[in-house]
């Protein structure tokens, strides 16, 4: 019953007209797509930096640049990719594309605030990309700005730090506005366990971004207070603790790290289902260990501080706590895994990119318990290891799962179909140079290779070389991903509504969706994945 | 654009608006935890350095403060009655106090200055460690606290003036209904400050 007369968001006309029809709308779809392009262009800037330190360890001594350059560089990579790419990434790409949709909407709360959320990312990433090009140079501190680097480099502190601290109000915007639009505008029938499960974690993660982000606000400031009055709460000379600053910053750092998750999870929760052509095994469980995740996530914090001198007691609470939060992200594998059980699996890009986001996530995982164990952190704390750690959740975890999103909506957004071989010998490419680029740095963390050295001894030579040849790889599968992609968006045959028997409401909009999204407000009568009955 | 734009929900704006101010309660929450800790390592310096500071001020602000609260609590009572009259003179008398509050704010910073007491300065230095922090705390957490007045005080402005021309009234009084949230919230921020600063002694 698609109206004839009916255009795509793409299509309608404004009051605005060009680049203005965009950047000046409140449309929640074409803010997606705002976030989409400003998110990759900087990914793309961060893997470029991280492919430059690659570079560098690809031999022992000096290779391609001297250490304070590579001290920049790994920080400006940490800041990008966390602050510009990771904590936004997927809630406000496709959070922002999907979730009114997906719940029966014709927008989210609060229209205008969704775009100045946007415009106050845009307006924290300049400030915090001017870092580099003014005069004491890009800061070298690390993404964390630890006390007391943090005021005591001459580089360009302030701007990276007030850049994050702007970010930072974005994310809680766009928090507030999710968590009202979940509350208000769910479609009629459409209870809280009727609701599908990628806005159930835009849920848990928006309450995350306005509980934890203001933490971190607060402790950027007071860095900015250090560098600019002196007024020594983390200077030990002005009897400040810079330990103390350690702790603020992962009150929000660690509960930030769910934001990051809790999303991709919900993503892969909708991609599973599909393609196995079945309901999703337990759908409450997995809407149960999200909100144990977000709320758990909360006190894991001092387990990024293991090394820095802690009470004895407090030491086996946060390992402790650390255990306990790892076992809801085991239940969702577990129900991912139990979904695909006996099911008849179509195997599309998506789902290529789901299965192996199981597969890293496992491995991310597993390796994040070994560094939530007293005795191995100890050895194993700022070497390699954690590195290869955290890349196989951040990037396996959420990138995997950004890809694997991106492929699934691609029909819906941009209303065409990919080349699907080349996506999916994209996706091998990627895979490979992934798993080439982290694992031997698994490898190297155990051997005792340090992080953020732009040297190492001759013994750790091989492993390196294999690590860097994996770097070219993954950039080599990107390369092939985006260009598909981008073509597709222009040539791509044109795509129906619902192009992989999604049972979500998405699926029953226009491909791409009208501005209103549906013409008449659904009721919602039937569980969000319920492949029993042919919907039609 | 469209008709959903004159979509209008008060109850999804009052919402918003009490996430914020979890928001920001958690953002002063940081600042505590930061006087907490700093408190338990210098409890004697703390205790004399809150000397230093005026009771009588600081008794006076917060008088004040109580009483802007209660007005613009009264304010968007009026607005439902109808009497506009009623509710400009109070918003009135909510920027009078703010603006009083920030008056006494003004001078007793100023005096702490011309004793040389402020961030970085060379005397606060040579009164030891624990000082240096409380007053650093009480510069920091003031002031913040003071750009929050100055933002309600903006606020506010705007809500009187638009109840002056009539497009804020009884049928859509949820702007006042919010600002009258944030400006509790200012005012709760100010309760905790109070006794940590200037009457635990």
């Amino acid at each position: 019953m698609s109206n004839l007369n009916a255009v795509s968001f793409r299509e309608e006309q404004g009051r605005y007209k060009g680049i203005f029809a965009w950047i000046f709308s409140t449309d929640h779809k074409r803010i997606g797509l705002l976030y989409l392009y400003s998110i990759v262009s900087f990914f793309l800037i961060g893997v470029l930096l991280g492919a430059a330190m690659k570079l560098e360890l690809l031999a022992p001594g000096k290779t391609v640049m001297d250490p304070a350059t590579y001290n920049a560089i790994f920080t400006l990579h940490g800041v990008i990719m966390i602050f510009l790419v990771v904590v936004p990434g997927l809630p406000a790409v496709f959070g922002n594309f999907m979730l009114p949709i997906m719940i029966g909407a014709k927008d989210v709360a609060f229209p205008k605030l969704n775009l100045l959320s946007w415009w106050i990312y845009v307006f924290g990433a300049i400030i915090a990309l001017s870092s580099l090009f003014m005069g004491g140079g890009p800061p070298d501190t690390g993404w964390t700005f630890y006390a007391p680097y943090a005021f005591k480099t001459n580089t360009n502190m302030l701007p990276a730090v007030l850049g994050a601290f702007i970010l930072g109000f974005s994310s809680i915007l766009t928090g507030i506005n999710f968590i009202v639009t979940i509350h208000r505008l769910r479609a009629p029938g459409m209870t809280w366990f009727k609701m599908p499960l990628f806005p159930w974690t835009l849920y848990g993660t928006g309450w995350i971004q306005i509980l934890a982000t203001p933490i971190v606000g607060i402790t950027l400031l007071m860095i900015v207070g250090e560098r600019v009055l002196n007024i020594g709460f983390f200077d030990p000379a002005l009897g400040g603790d810079p330990i103390l600053y350690q702790h603020l910053f992962w009150i929000y750092s660690h509960p930030a790290v769910y934001i990051m998750i809790l999303p991709a999870m919900g993503a892969i929760s909708e991609i599973i289902p599909t393609f196995a052509n079945k309901s999703i095994f337990g759908y409450k469980a997995i809407v149960i260990s999200t909100l144990a995740i977000a709320f758990v996530g909360y006190f894991v914090w001092g387990h990024h501080m293991f090394t820095s001198g802690m009470s004895g007691t407090a030491l086996y609470t946060f390992s402790l706590l650390t255990f306990i939060v790892a076992i809801p992200s085991a239940i969702k594998v577990f129900n991912w895994v139990g979904t695909l059980h006996k099911a008849s699996i179509q195997l599309e890009t998506p789902f290529f990119w789901a299965a192996s986001f199981l597969f890293v996530f496992m491995i991310g995982g597993l390796s994040g318990l070994a560094l939530g164990a007293l005795a191995t952190n100890v050895h194993l704390h700022d070497t390699a290891f954690v590195v290869a750690h955290f890349h196989f959740i951040v990037f396996g975890g959420v990138g995997f799962a950004f890809m694997g999103a991106i492929h699934y909506w691609f029909p819906k957004i941009w209303g065409r179909m990919y080349n699907t071989r080349i996506a999916t010998s994209g996706w091998i490419i990627f895979f490979i140079g992934f798993c080439t680029l982290y694992l031997p740095m698994f490898f190297l963390g155990v051997t005792g290779m340090p992080r953020r050295y732009y040297d190492y001894v001759e013994n750790f030579h091989g492993p390196n070389i294999v690590s860097t040849i994996g770097s070219w790889v993954l950039i080599l599968g990107l390369v092939i991903i985006l260009t598909n992609l981008i073509r597709s968006a222009y040539k791509g045959e044109k795509a129906s509504k619902n192009p992989w028997g999604g049972r979500t409401l998405e699926w029953t909009v226009d491909s791409p969706p009208t501005l209103e999204n549906f013409e008449e407000i659904p009721v919602i009568d039937r569980g969000p994945y319920d492949y029993r009955k042919n919907p039609e | 654009m469209s008709t959903m734009h004159l979509h209008r929900d008060d109850e999804a704006s009052k919402l918003g608006m009490w996430l914020f101010i979890f928001t920001e309660l958690l953002l002063f929450a940081g600042l505590f935890i930061v006087y907490g800790v700093y408190r338990y390592l210098n409890p004697v310096a703390f205790h004399l350095a809150a000397e230093e500071l005026s009771v009588t001020v600081g008794t006076v602000n917060t008088i004040i403060l109580l009483v802007s609260s209660a007005t613009i609590a009264m304010a968007t009572t009026a607005i439902r009655l109808k009497n506009k009259q009623l509710t400009i003179l109070l918003l009135l008398a909510t920027l009078f106090l703010a603006f009083m509050f920030m008056t006494n704010k003004y001078f007793e910073w100023k005096g702490k200055f011309e004793h040389g007491i402020f961030p970085g300065s060379e005397d606060l230095l040579r009164l030891g460690h624990g000082d240096t922090l409380f007053f650093s705390l009480y510069f920091f957490m003031t002031g913040l606290h003071a750009l929050h007045i100055i933002v309600g005080f903006v606020l506010i402005s705007i809500v009187c003036y638009r109840v002056n021309n009539n497009s804020l009234t009884a049928n859509n009084p949820v702007l006042l209904d919010n600002s009258g949230l944030y400006w509790h919230l200012v005012d709760l921020i100010w309760i905790f400050l109070f006794p940590l600063f200037y009457l635990i002694t």
